[in-house]
């Protein structure tokens, strides 16, 4: 008896292509049936007036039968001479794909069956493009049916080209493309008299073929601390070594807090209590530090001369399997290893079509579909790109209560830091506006609108709020009305009491500036010398925007009718009829919303707004977290 | 790492990550050999400690061997042990003559409701297996249950790169599988290697020995001679027999076990 853990393969294809049949045939060809499997389904069958199929041993379940689909991914073993195999029977109807990434996510290597007669459909492309997306690089293609071909060399070639062709444009190289008959058994475990022109292996030769993964031991330490015990008078740190190995003495460093001590002892438990020396990738340990440093479960232990990424930005390849598509501004949790963050997608770049690979920009990315998206989160991620280091490179993505997509990292994001152990540690003390402004991906800072009653002020700072919003910014109105409901309830509309007015929301603009949001002020606040002492209070984060609506176009809207009562005589002291408006001086920006749309004054506000608060972090060198 | 190791070293990790992510969980304790490798993996995830609940739902008509291990082993070990059942449908005459699919949906699946609910968890930990039924190999490692603790084997969860379904909807519970991924065999080398207590009843006396343990009258034995851990391994390695062939609930009609599971049977 060998010792060896089973080599996982996934088989994967186009509905009624014969996925089912082949691993049913592959289990009876290598006696690994229980006694009596086959003949009670055939029994079953012939109750039920049907032939006989292979692919019922697979699908035990009594709605399967009825419906002739496989539903799930179902495991069962065999084994060659080579060595025992698990095979993951991954369905290949459309709405299951779920139940397939599931299966062939956690293979070794992959069969792709493809009809010999139907040859390559949208299934056989979208699977092969999702096992490479999974990281799967081993992959043997079963032409199946080649019975009803009459087993004609020149359909296989042809078969065979078109699937060579699809997965040479993914970077695939199949390992073998194999012409077979399931049903019949041929070229499945022996070698077929009526494919004589073919010189390759049989299915199973194909698979003893593949070569087994190694655990990542080669590879930098990812620890990714999974919980923290405290059961009795130990403090054991426990996780999964995710890649490298451990051993006692060494100084581990936390991402992406920083802090850092020296591995004490492996704990660990036979019966009793035992510690090691070292452990590595793949095990799961539990250990004690040196320095009683606080870590919690999500952060990732490494050595401080490997250490991971660690950014506020994720660029990756995601697979959407949620129910409603996604979009830019969407908010989930994104899971990488024992982590979770909140995100928001702050790009869809490109959708993937993966039947003809062609590349699409913008939109939504609807369900089974593949994009390129950017995700923003409030909180550091540390992670590496996929293709350095696949455990940490990858992640999943939650959304009320279900996991709804996966993704894989790519090379550098946008903004990352390579952040140096020993600078770190001061973030629990401190939050810089810097570091503020990384989470948030956005700098804080204040919109001051000021324009004429009717001038529009209200209307485009709540929408612009709104797609700010949505765009997972922290933005908030300060709205003129709204302030003297509480704040300035107490004050009314003589020069002073404006004044004050002025005065106290331009102390709480500013402290919600500091606070890291982007405030959006709509005020009249007609008096110049009001408007610069509020500039005065941070100049730098202040930006004045002249809502420079005319009179006559302000008076003709008169949304809440004070023109009307103003020139009534019924509204002492009303700016622009009984009162002066002073503008700006030198605004930062002069916004007519004359003759325009909302969504086109909108829109250049919040261009401005993006590019003058949005995308200044990503400049900012080491920002102290 | 060998191939045990790495079972172990995975049902570790679906242990802990249950512990830290579910409000309240415990472990379902059957007495059989699946469920001691259990508890050996419980106390190697957690230094020895076993830190949640372990339940036993006593149908009352076990194996009487059986009840005398458990208690043996849960005094040895300092068990914080609950021991169920459904005492009305007892009350009521629930027996296997009332048919053997509804005593155990009564006894067994209901019985353990009935203690979930009182205790308000919210996670159980079971040690079913792939490869014992066509329908447990259709399993996630963290499964999805209704607020009637139904199983939708139709709807299941993707369940990918170890990341589980760890949130869900208030009045949902989760079933939690740390040895979905492990064979009958696996489980004898363990218990061999690690030197896991098992009932006597496992053994062969007289040309037969229990494969499965279960209730009295419902649990059959097979023809062995296997008479220590050592012969079991052997026998498995050459066996041709499903494991669960001496159950006679499974057997009562053809999708006797399947309907068995989506209402809630382990």
């Amino acid at each position: 008896m060998t010792a060896t853990t089973p080599f996982r393969i996934v088989v994967v294809g186009h509905v009624d292509h014969g996925k089912s049949t082949l691993v049913g045939r592959i289990l009876s060809e290598t006696g690994a049936l229980p006694e009596g499997k086959v003949e009670a389904l055939k029994e079953v069958c012939a109750r039920r007036g049907m032939p006989f199929e292979w692919a019922f041993v697979m699908d035990a379940l009594q709605a399967e039968r009825d419906q002739g689909i496989t539903i799930d991914t179902a495991q069962i073993r065999f084994r060659t001479e080579a060595r025992p195999y698990v095979i993951i029977d991954a369905p290949g109807h459309k709405e299951f794909l779920k139940n397939m990434i599931t299966g062939a996510a956690s293979a070794e290597a992959a069969v792709l069956v493809i009809d010999a007669d139907e040859g390559v459909q949208e299934q056989s492309r979208r699977h092969g493009y999702l096992l490479h997306l999974l990281g799967l690089r081993q992959i043997a293609v079963a032409v199946n049916k080649m019975d009803l071909v009459g087993w004609d060399e020149a359909r296989f070639r042809a078969v065979e080209a078109e699937i060579r062709a699809y997965l040479a444009g993914i970077g695939v190289q199949p390992t073998h493309v194999v012409p077979v008959s399931a049903r019949g058994g041929d070229n499945v475990a022996a070698a077929s008299a009526l494919s004589p022109w073919y010189a390759g292996p049989t299915v199973l030769g194909a698979l003893d073929g593949f070569a087994a993964a190694a655990q990542p031991v080669e590879l930098a330490l990812r620890l990714p601390v999974q919980d923290v015990y405290k059961f009795d008078h130990r403090r054991i740190v426990a996780g999964r070594i995710e890649s490298g190995r451990l051993k006692v003495g060494d100084r581990l460093v936390f991402a992406p807090s920083g802090k850092a001590a020296r591995v004490a002892t492996i704990e660990g438990w036979a019966g009793t209590d035992i510690t090691q020396l070292a452990a590595q990738a793949g095990q799961s340990v539990g250990f004690t530090l040196d320095d009683q440093i606080f870590v919690e479960r999500g952060e990732v232990a490494h050595l401080a001369e490997a250490a991971p990424i660690i950014s506020h930005e994720v660029r990756a390849r995601v697979f959407w399997l949620g129910r409603e598509p996604l979009a830019v501004g969407g908010r989930l949790k994104l899971k990488l290893a024992t982590a979770e963050h909140q995100v928001t997608v702050a790009a869809i770049e490109r959708i993937i079509d993966v039947t003809d690979l062609a590349h699409h920009s913008g939109g939504t990315v609807g369900k089974n579909a593949v994009a390129e998206v950017v995700l923003r989160s409030r909180s550091p991620i540390a992670y590496d790109a996929f293709s350095v280091n696949p455990r940490l490179g990858r992640f999943v993505l939650v959304e009320n209560y279900d996991i709804v997509g996966g993704g894989v990292i790519a090379e550098a994001g946008g903004a990352q830091h390579q952040v140096k152990s020993g600078n770190i540690t001061a973030v629990d003390h401190k939050v810089t506006p810097t570091a503020r402004a990384a989470a948030n991906g956005h700098e804080g800072g204040v919109l001051w609108l000021t324009g004429l009653s009717g001038s529009g002020k209200s209307t485009v700072a709540m929408e612009l709020e709104r797609r700010l919003f949505l765009k997972g910014w922290q933005a908030i109105v300060l709205d003129g009305d709204n302030v003297r409901y509480g704040l300035c309830s107490d004050l009314g509309f003589s020069p002073e009491d404006r004044a004050e007015n002025i005065r106290r929301v331009g102390e709480v603009a500013h402290l919600f500036a500091q606070a890291g949001m982007l405030v959006i002020t709509a005020f009249i606040s007609p008096y110049r010398a009001d408007r610069d002492r509020v500039r005065a209070i941070g100049p730098e984060a202040f930006h004045e925007v002249y809502v420079a609506t005319a009179i006559e176009e302000c008076e003709r809207r008169d949304p809440k009718g004070l023109y009307r009562k103003a020139r009534a005589g019924q509204i002492p002291e009303f700016t622009g009829i009984s009162a002066p408006y002073e503008p700006p001086a030198v605004p930062e920006l002069v916004l007519d919303t004359a003759g325009r749309s909302l969504d086109d004054s909108v829109g250049e506000l919040l261009a401005y707004v993006e590019r003058v608060f949005g995308s200044a972090w990503h400049n900012v060198a080491g920002y102290g977290i | 790492m060998n191939d045990l190791d790495v079972l172990e070293s995975q049902s570790i990790h679906i242990f802990r990550e249950a512990f830290n992510r579910l409000d309240k969980i415990a472990m379902l304790w059957s007495i059989g050999k699946d469920s001691n490798v259990m508890l050996w993996l419980a106390r190697k995830a957690f230094f020895g400690h076993v830190p949640f609940p372990v339940i036993h739902v006593d149908t009352t008509y076990k194996i009487p061997e059986m009840i005398a291990f458990r208690d043996r082993v849960a005094a040895e070990w300092k068990l914080p042990l609950i021991i169920g059942s459904n005492r009305e449908a007892l009350a009521g005459g629930m027996g296997p003559d009332q048919g053997r699919v509804n005593c155990c949906s009564a006894l067994k699946t209901d019985g353990l409701k009935q203690v979930l609910r009182e205790h308000g968890f919210t996670g159980v930990i079971a040690g079913i297996r792939r490869d014992e039924e066509g329908t447990r190999a259709k399993e996630r490692v963290f499964s999805p249950r209704n607020e009637q603790a139904e199983w939708d084997v139709r709807d299941q969860p993707p369940e990918f790169w170890d990341q589980f379904k760890t949130d869900f909807a208030p009045g949902t519970s989760l079933r939690i599988h740390p040895l979905l991924a492990w064979t009958e065999l696996d489980v004898w080398r363990y218990i061999r290697r690690e030197g896991i207590p098992v009932v006597e009843l496992y053994f062969a006396k007289g040309g037969r020995r229990y494969r499965s343990l279960g209730c009295a009258p419902c649990t059959g034995t097979v023809a062995s001679t296997a008479a220590t851990v050592d012969e079991i391994i052997a026998e498995l390695e050459t066996t041709r027999i499903a494991e669960r062939s001496g159950r006679a609930q499974d057997q009562e009609s053809e999708d006797a076990f399947e309907r068995l599971r989506a209402g809630g049977y382990m």
